[in-house]
This record gives C-alpha cells, sequence and structure tokens, in this order.
C-alpha cells in the first residue's frame, strides 16, 4: 500500500505563515481586521447583538443602522504600548475595523440602545411595528 | 464497572471543547506583561495560576471553557504576580526576580 502526505508543504506552510505574519507586524503591513466576532438572536419584540470588543473606548465606536436593516460597527483598538519591552507573542488585532451586518428583521433606528460591558458591545434593537409577528384572528 | 466508567468518561460529547484566547506577551529587564482577550468575563469566571514557570489562565466565558498556558521561566517572583481584569482584557504582571535582572556595575578607576 502506498502512503503518501496529503499535505507535504504543512510544516513549511505553517513555518512560512508564521514569518509573513511576523514581517507584517514589523514592517506594519497587518491585514485588514475582519471586525468583532458578533452573536445575534431575536425575540418577539427584539433583535440582540453582542460583539466581542475588549479594551475598547466606547465613545470612539460607531454604531449605526441605515435603511432599518444595515448594521454597522466601526472603531479603532489603539496599538499596545511596548514601552522598554520587546514582544514575545502578538495575537490581539488592534487597528481600524469595521463590521458591517445585515439584520434579519427591520428595526427601528431611533430607539436602539447601545452598551459596553466588559469588553462587550451589547445593542437591544426594536423591532419596527411592520415586523413584529401579528396574531391574526380567524374568523 | 471499571470498565464501563472509563468508557463512559472517554465517549464524553464535545461540551468541553476549550477555546484558546488570544493574547500579547511583552518582557522587559522588570518581567513580563501579558494581556489576555477575554471578553464578557466576569472576575469569578477565570482563575490565573503560575507554576514551574508556566502561566496558566482557565475559566468559562458564556458555554466554552477557555485555557491557556504560557512557558514563561521560574525566574519570575512568584509571590508578586498581579493580575487586573478591565473591560475584558486580563493583565497580568509578571516581575522578574531581583538577582537576575541586569545591574550595571560602576567600574572603579
Amino acid at each position: 500500500m502506498t502512503t503518501f502526505r496529503l499535505d507535504p508543504f504543512g510544516d513549511l506552510s505553517t513555518e512560512f505563515n508564521r514569518v509573513s505574519d511576523e514581517l507584517n507586524r514589523v514592517f506594519g503591513f497587518r491585514a485588514a481586521v475582519g471586525g468583532p466576532p458578533v452573536t445575534l438572536w431575536t425575540d418577539a419584540d427584539n433583535v440582540y447583538v453582542d460583539a466581542d470588543l475588549p479594551a475598547i473606548d466606547p465613545a470612539k465606536l460607531d454604531v449605526t443602522v441605515t435603511e432599518g436593516d444595515q448594521l454597522s460597527i466601526q472603531g479603532e483598538r489603539p496599538a499596545p504600548e511596548a514601552k522598554d519591552s520587546a514582544w514575545v507573542r502578538q495575537e490581539r488585532p488592534y487597528g481600524k475595523f469595521a463590521r458591517q451586518i445585515t439584520l434579519p428583521v427591520l428595526v427601528d433606528a431611533d430607539k436602539v440602545v447601545a452598551t459596553y460591558e466588559h469588553g462587550v458591545l451589547k445593542l437591544v434593537l426594536p423591532k419596527s411595528e411592520a415586523a413584529k409577528p401579528r396574531k391574526i384572528t380567524i374568523k | 464497572m471499571t470498565q464501563t466508567a472509563l468508557r463512559t468518561k472517554n465517549c464524553r460529547p464535545a461540551v468541553d471543547e476549550t477555546e484558546a484566547p488570544r493574547a500579547d506577551v511583552l518582557e522587559s529587564d522588570h518581567g513580563f506583561t501579558v494581556l489576555v482577550d477575554l471578553p464578557g468575563v466576569l472576575q469569578g469566571d477565570v482563575d490565573v495560576q503560575f507554576e514551574n514557570g508556566e502561566l496558566t489562565v482557565v475559566g468559562q466565558r458564556k458555554t466554552a471553557k477557555f485555557a491557556r498556558t504560557f512557558r514563561l521561566n521560574d525566574q519570575i517572583a512568584a509571590d508578586k504576580i498581579e493580575a487586573e481584569l478591565k473591560d475584558g482584557v486580563l493583565h497580568l504582571t509578571l516581575p522578574k526576580i531581583e538577582a537576575i535582572k541586569p545591574r550595571k556595575i560602576a567600574v572603579r578607576g
């Protein structure tokens, strides 16, 4: 039986990625930040969005809802200070980020409530009246 | 009996999948600074341990467990390690023991 490796360059490619990440870090070419991980759920009245944004100044966050269902979260995470220190490991993303989400239903943009707690941005977006479930009485 | 117990233990569902949070590690002459992203984690949900030059951060976030181990070195003043959780980031300060800090030696003429 012949055995062969599915990914003969596996180790090399991992190593290449590591070196490439390191070069990007040193020379300041950073891959576009994909935006924060988001959890989204709904109930009868609201859409809820939790975005993981540790160590962000909430005053500098830009949250907008346009056309009733386009949610945008933009901001910038400051670069960590490395005064008199050398990096041993650098994994936490920094720089500008933007996340655009299409909500599952239309919301009332004027009544959105945003709070920032323990590094999580929590949004409560009330569903617009037209989008709420309606009980139909059968005649 | 023991066989069954073992088998049950090995067939646990994948509920206890563990996440590895992102971290920054900085080293200076005075010690190490470790920053771990733990958004949504409260003070009581995280444990920090230091043993044999290894720093371990474990805890629970929402429904998932997280764990991360950092191999630093054993030249850390274990009794002076400080940890603070702020805005979803765990800040750890690990000072080096005095004896190994670089010291400038004055040369007498």
